[in-house]
C-alpha cells in the first residue's frame, strides 16, 4: 500500500451538505474526494423539499448560520440559477388564531433584531399574497428572504461545480490513523483513501460514521412524510405554513406531530409537509401521518381537497438532541471534522456549513463562532 | 367496417355528447375514449411543457395519457369514464386547471 | 364492511381464488376497478353494447363462461368500480368509488389476495408519443370493451405473444393490418420448441388467420420511427441483425394511421410493495401455496410473474384453497391440488420459454436518440436521462428520477421505468409507490377527521386549529 495521499480532504457523504463542503473546499484550493455508500442525494437530500428558510428559526446560532447560508445561496443562484431551480419565493407564516398571531409577531420582532426581514400581514391583506388561502385566518408574517431549491439537483450541480472526485457506492468502514494517533484518511470497502482531513457529512448516518472513527455523536433519524400532488398551475406563491410548525421543529417529542407546510414547485406539483416522528429508519407508509398532512393542507387551502396526491415518500431528518448541527473539527480526533445533524434544515444550512468547514480546513478563522456546534458537546451515554 | 358488426352488437339508441363544441354520437356502454375514437378523434389533450397532442395509449387506466376535461372536471381518464348523454368533453391543455 | 378474504382483482387469478375459498366456507369479497369482472383477459364488451358474439378469436369463451357461471352460483361478493389505492396492515382495503373516484370506502378482511395483474411495457422510439401510437394491449382493450378501433390501417409491432391476437383481432374488426413487426428471432422458437410444443396448434391458428387477413409477418424487425406531425401518418420498420442491431439500409416506410406496439408485460406490484411483500425480480415472490412473505397476504396471477390466463387460474385456485385452510388454522394438504400444481409447473416453464424467445432488440436503448421523450408524463428526453447518468453521477433509477423528473408524473413511472433504467444503463429497481392510484387530498383529510373524531370523545375536528397551543407529547 502506498503512503502517498489520495487528496487533501475526504468528504463522507454526497448529499447536500457534502456537496457544499466539496464546493467551498475546492474553491479554497483543496483537492477533494467525496465518498458515499449510496448515490448522489440518496439520503435525506433526495427526500426533502429544498427549504432555504430563516422564518422558522429563533434568534441564535442556527439563525446566524441560516443568514450566512442564504447569502451563499444567493451567490450560487447567480452561477447555477435555473439548473438548481432556485426560487426566492419568500415564506408566509400564518396564524390560525389571534393568540397564535401575537406569539408569531413576538418571534418576528426578535428575528428582525437578528437581521431577518419580516413584514407583518393583517388578515385582510392575506389574500393579496396568497389568493387561495382559507378565510378566517388571524394574520401572518411574510419573510421575503425564504427561498427554495430542488435539493437533489442542487447537490448534483454543486458537486459537479466543485470538480471533486466522486466515489459513489463505496462504504466507509473505518478510519486510518498515523502513529501519533491522528487521522490519516478513511478505510472503505473498496480501498483506503488517504488524506490529512476527513469531513463527516453523512447526514442521518453521521452518528455511525463517527462511531467508526471512534467518537460519539448521537445523530438520530426523525421521520417526515411529504405528499406530492398532481401538477397545477402556479397557485401557491410562497412557502406557506402554520405558526405551529416552529413549535413542532423545536419539540423533543417522539410521537407523531404534524403542522401544515404547503408550497408550489417550479415543476407544477404542490409539496405538502411536515410530519415529525421518531420511529427509527422505518420507511413504510404511515396513513395517519399522510392523512394529517392532507387535513392540515386542505384547512389552509380548501381548493386542495379536490386535488389528487400522486405520491408520498418518507425521509429521515438527521437530528441531534439540542436541535443544532455538529460543525467543525473534532477535538477528540485531530483531522476529523463534522458537518451533519442539520435536522430538517440541511438544504438551507448546507452552504454556510460548507463555507465554514472550508475556512477551518484552510486554517482560517471561521466567520461564525463554532462553539455552539462543537461535535463533542454530547456526553457519551452511560452504559 | 364498424367493429360492432363482427361482434353482432345491438347497442341501445345512440345519444350525443359534445367534443370541443362539436356534437358526436355515442352508444350506451362506450367510454369517452371509445366515443371519441368512433368519431375519428385520436387526441384530446396537449402536454404542459411542449404542448404536444396526446390521446389513448395504454387503454387500461395506467398511463394517464388520455386525460381529458369532462363536464368541467379536468384530468379524467377518457379510457375509464363512461360516456353519458349530454356530456361536455373538452380538449385539455397543460395541467387541465385554469391559472 | 367486513369479510374473511379480500381479493384485489377480478381477473382469472382473483376469480379462481375467490371461488376456491368461497367453496370452502369463507366470506369472500372481490374488488376490481373495472365496471364488470373478467380482468384484462376476459374483458367483455360493456353490457350497453349488447354484443351477441363478444369473443375475440383468441378467446374461445369456455373459460369465461365457466368463471362467470360459477361466480353467479357462488356467495362471492364482487365490488366493481372499486379502485384500490392502498391496503393497510390488519387488513383494511381502501378503494375509491366509480369513475369519479372522489370517495373512498374501506373493506376489512382477515386475509388479502393480490391478483392485481399486469400492464404493458412499451419501449420508446422516435415518434412514440404521437396520437395513433397505442399500446398493443390498449388497442385490444378498447376493441374488447368498447368495440372501437383507433383507425383504418394499423401496424402491430414490438415483441411478445400478445401481438398475434392484437393483429388478428384488429383485422377481424375490419382494420387493414399491413404488417406484424416482431423483434424475436424465429430461430429462438426452434431452440425452445419442446417447451412451446403444446401451443403449436394455437400458433398455427394465428398463422392461418394472419394469412387470411393478408397480414405480413416481419420477424426480426423493429419499428425505428413513427412519423407524423400532430398524428401518426406512417412508420419506418427495419430488419435486425443476429446481434439485435438495426441493419443499415433495410428501412422501409409503411403508411398507417395506427401503430399498436408492445414489448411484453410488467406485474402490478404497488399494493404488495406497500404491504412490505418481498419481490423476486419485478414480480411478487410467493411460495408453493402462493403466500407472500407477509403473513395474511397471498398473491396469484400476473402479479407474481407474467404467464397468461391459464396459469393465473391455477395459481388462483391454489391460493384460494390455501387461504381457506390457513384462516381455519390448519395446514392445507397440497395433494388435494396436485392437478393445479402440475398445470402451474408446466405453464411456468412455458412462460419461461416464451420469455426467452420474445425479447426486445438487444440494443434498443442505444437506438433511442437524445431528443426522444422517454417519460411521457413529464416529457423527459433520453438525452436528459443520459446526462443525469453521465454528468451528474446518477447510477440508479431513483437518482435519475430525482435529477430529471422521469417517473414523477401522473403515471408514476409505470410506463417509463424500464426504459429509463435501460437508457441510463442501470438495473431496474422497485419504484415504491405507496399510493397505487392518485388519491384526492379531500379523501385523506376526511379520513383524518373521522379517525380523530373516533379517538377524541369531545368530537372536536382535528383539522381545526384551537388556541390551546401545540400539544407537546411526552419527551
Amino acid at each position: 500500500m502506498s503512503d502517498s495521499l489520495t487528496c487533501d480532504v475526504v468528504i463522507v457523504g454526497a448529499g447536500m451538505t457534502g456537496a457544499a463542503c466539496a464546493l467551498y473546499a475546492s474553491r479554497a484550493g483543496l483537492d477533494v474526494v467525496v465518498v458515499d455508500r449510496g448515490p448522489v442525494a440518496g439520503g435525506t437530500t433526495g427526500a426533502g423539499e429544498g427549504n432555504l428558510l430563516v422564518s422558522d428559526k429563533e434568534p441564535g446560532p442556527e439563525l446566524d448560520l441560516a443568514l450566512l447560508s442564504l447569502r451563499r445561496w444567493g451567490e450560487l443562484a447567480g452561477e447555477l440559477g435555473d439548473r438548481i431551480e432556485y426560487e426566492a419565493k419568500g415564506g408566509l407564516v400564518v396564524a390560525t388564531t389571534p393568540g397564535r398571531l401575537t406569539a408569531l409577531r413576538h418571534l418576528a420582532v426578535a428575528q428582525r433584531a437578528a437581521g431577518v426581514e419580516t413584514v407583518d400581514v393583517t388578515a385582510d391583506r392575506l389574500r393579496d399574497l396568497e389568493p387561495h388561502l382559507a378565510p378566517g385566518l388571524a394574520g401572518a408574517v411574510h419573510y421575503p428572504q425564504d427561498a427554495q431549491v430542488m435539493p437533489a439537483l442542487a447537490a448534483a450541480h454543486l458537486l459537479r461545480a466543485s470538480a471533486a472526485r466522486l466515489l459513489t457506492g463505496r462504504t466507509v468502514t473505518g478510519v486510518l490513523r498515523g502513529t501519533d494517533g491522528a487521522l490519516r484518511g478513511v478505510r472503505t470497502d473498496r480501498g483506503d483513501l488517504r488524506a490529512p482531513a476527513v469531513v463527516n457529512a453523512a447526514g442521518t448516518w453521521g452518528g455511525e460514521v463517527a462511531a467508526r472513527a471512534g467518537v460519539h455523536l448521537p445523530v438520530l433519524p426523525r421521520r417526515g412524510f411529504v405528499l406530492v400532488t398532481e401538477p397545477l398551475p402556479p397557485r401557491i406563491r410562497h412557502k406557506v405554513y402554520a405558526a405551529d410548525y416552529v413549535a413542532d421543529v423545536a419539540s423533543d417529542s417522539a410521537a407523531l406531530q404534524t403542522s401544515p407546510v404547503v408550497e408550489g414547485t417550479a415543476a407544477g406539483p404542490i409539496l405538502i409537509g411536515a410530519s415529525r416522528e421518531r420511529v427509527g429508519f422505518d420507511r413504510s407508509l404511515s396513513l395517519p401521518a399522510v392523512r394529517a398532512l392532507a387535513a392540515g393542507a386542505t384547512s389552509l387551502f380548501p381548493f386542495l381537497a379536490q386535488v389528487r396526491a400522486l405520491r408520498t415518500y418518507a425521509g429521515f431528518r438527521p437530528y441531534l438532541p439540542d436541535h443544532l448541527p455538529a460543525i467543525g473539527p473534532d477535538p477528540r480526533l485531530p483531522g476529523l471534522h463534522h458537518a451533519c445533524g442539520h435536522e430538517g434544515a440541511g438544504i438551507g444550512l448546507a452552504t454556510g456549513t460548507g463555507h465554514l468547514i472550508a475556512q477551518v480546513l484552510s486554517g482560517k478563522e471561521p466567520d461564525l463562532d463554532l462553539t455552539p456546534f462543537r461535535p463533542d458537546r454530547f456526553p457519551p451515554e452511560a452504559r | 367496417m364498424n367493429p360492432q358488426e363482427p361482434a353482432r352488437a345491438r347497442p341501445g339508441p345512440a345519444f350525443t355528447l359534445t367534443f370541443d363544441g362539436r356534437e358526436i354520437a355515442a352508444v350506451p356502454g362506450q367510454t369517452v375514449a371509445a366515443a371519441l375514437w368512433a368519431a375519428g378523434a385520436t387526441s384530446w389533450r396537449t402536454t404542459r411543457r411542449a404542448g404536444r397532442p396526446r390521446g389513448v395509449f395504454c387503454g387500461i387506466g395506467v398511463c394517464f395519457d388520455c386525460l381529458v376535461t369532462v363536464n368541467g372536471s379536468p384530468n379524467q381518464r377518457a379510457c375509464l369514464v363512461p360516456a353519458r348523454p349530454g356530456d361536455v368533453v373538452r380538449t385539455q391543455e397543460g395541467t387541465g386547471h385554469e391559472d | 364492511m367486513r369479510t374473511d378474504l379480500a381479493v384485489i382483482g377480478a381477473g382469472p387469478a382473483g376469480l379462481a381464488a375467490a371461488l376456491a375459498a368461497a367453496a370452502r366456507g369463507l366470506r369472500v369479497t372481490v374488488l376490481d376497478s373495472a365496471p364488470a369482472p373478467g380482468g384484462q383477459f376476459h374483458r367483455q364488451p360493456a353490457p350497453g353494447l349488447a354484443a351477441h358474439r363478444p369473443r375475440l378469436p383468441h378467446d374461445r369463451g369456455r373459460g369465461w363462461r365457466w368463471l362467470r357461471d360459477a361466480l353467479a352460483a357462488s356467495d362471492v361478493t364482487v365490488l366493481t368500480d372499486h379502485h384500490v389505492w392502498v391496503v393497510e396492515h390488519g387488513f383494511t382495503v381502501h378503494a375509491l368509488l366509480g369513475p369519479e373516484q372522489r370517495e373512498s370506502v374501506a373493506v376489512r378482511a382477515e386475509a388479502v389476495l393480490l391478483a392485481t395483474g399486469g400492464y404493458e411495457k412499451v419501449l420508446p422510439f422516435p415518434g412514440w408519443t404521437l396520437p395513433g401510437v397505442v399500446a398493443a394491449g390498449g388497442a385490444q382493450a378498447m376493441l374488447k370493451g368498447g368495440l372501437v378501433v383507433p383507425g383504418r390501417r394499423a401496424v402491430v409491432a414490438g415483441t411478445g405473444p400478445l401481438l398475434l391476437p392484437v393483429a388478428t383481432g384488429l383485422a377481424a374488426a375490419g382494420v387493414v393490418v399491413p404488417a406484424l413487426v416482431e423483434a424475436a428471432d424465429p430461430a429462438a422458437f426452434l431452440r425452445h420448441r419442446r417447451a412451446l410444443a403444446a401451443k403449436l396448434p394455437e400458433g398455427a391458428g394465428y398463422a392461418a388467420r394472419l394469412l387470411r387477413h393478408r397480414v405480413r409477418f416481419l420477424a426480426r424487425h423493429t419499428v425505428v420511427r413513427a412519423h407524423g406531425g400532430r398524428a401518426l401518418t406512417g412508420v419506418t420498420v427495419a430488419a435486425l441483425d443476429s446481434g439485435g442491431h438495426v441493419r443499415p439500409g433495410t428501412g422501409r416506410y409503411i403508411p398507417c394511421d395506427t401503430l399498436a406496439v408492445g414489448h411484453g408485460m410488467v406485474p402490478h406490484t404497488d399494493l404488495a410493495e406497500t404491504l412490505g411483500c418481498r419481490l423476486a425480480g419485478a414480480a411478487v415472490r410467493v411460495d408453493d401455496e402462493q403466500r407472500t412473505d407477509v403473513p395474511g397476504v397471498w398473491a396469484a396471477g400476473e402479479a407474481t410473474g407474467i404467464g397468461g390466463a391459464a396459469l393465473a387460474l391455477a395459481e388462483g385456485h391454489i391460493a384460494g384453497r390455501s387461504v381457506a385452510a390457513r384462516l381455519r388454522g390448519t395446514a392445507p394438504d397440497p395433494s388435494t391440488w396436485a392437478r393445479a400444481a402440475g398445470t402451474r409447473a408446466r405453464l411456468r416453464e412455458f412462460a419461461r420459454a416464451l420469455d426467452a424467445v420474445y425479447a426486445p432488440p438487444a440494443h434498443w436503448a442505444e437506438q433511442v436518440p437524445d431528443g426522444t421523450v422517454v417519460c411521457r408524463c413529464e416529457e423527459v428526453t433520453a438525452g436528459a436521462v443520459r446526462e443525469a447518468a453521465r454528468d451528474l453521477g446518477a447510477g440508479d433509477p431513483r437518482t435519475v428520477k430525482l435529477l430529471t423528473r422521469a417517473g414523477m408524473g401522473w403515471c408514476q413511472g409505470r410506463m417509463c421505468a424500464p426504459a429509463v433504467a435501460g437508457i441510463a444503463g442501470c438495473e431496474p429497481a422497485p419504484s415504491r409507490r405507496p399510493f397505487a392510484r392518485p388519491v384526492p387530498l379531500g379523501v385523506l383529510a376526511r379520513q383524518h377527521r373521522d379517525a380523530t373524531a373516533t379517538d377524541d370523545a369531545t368530537g372536536e375536528g382535528a383539522g381545526e386549529a384551537t388556541d390551546e397551543g401545540t400539544e407537546e407529547g411526552p419527551s
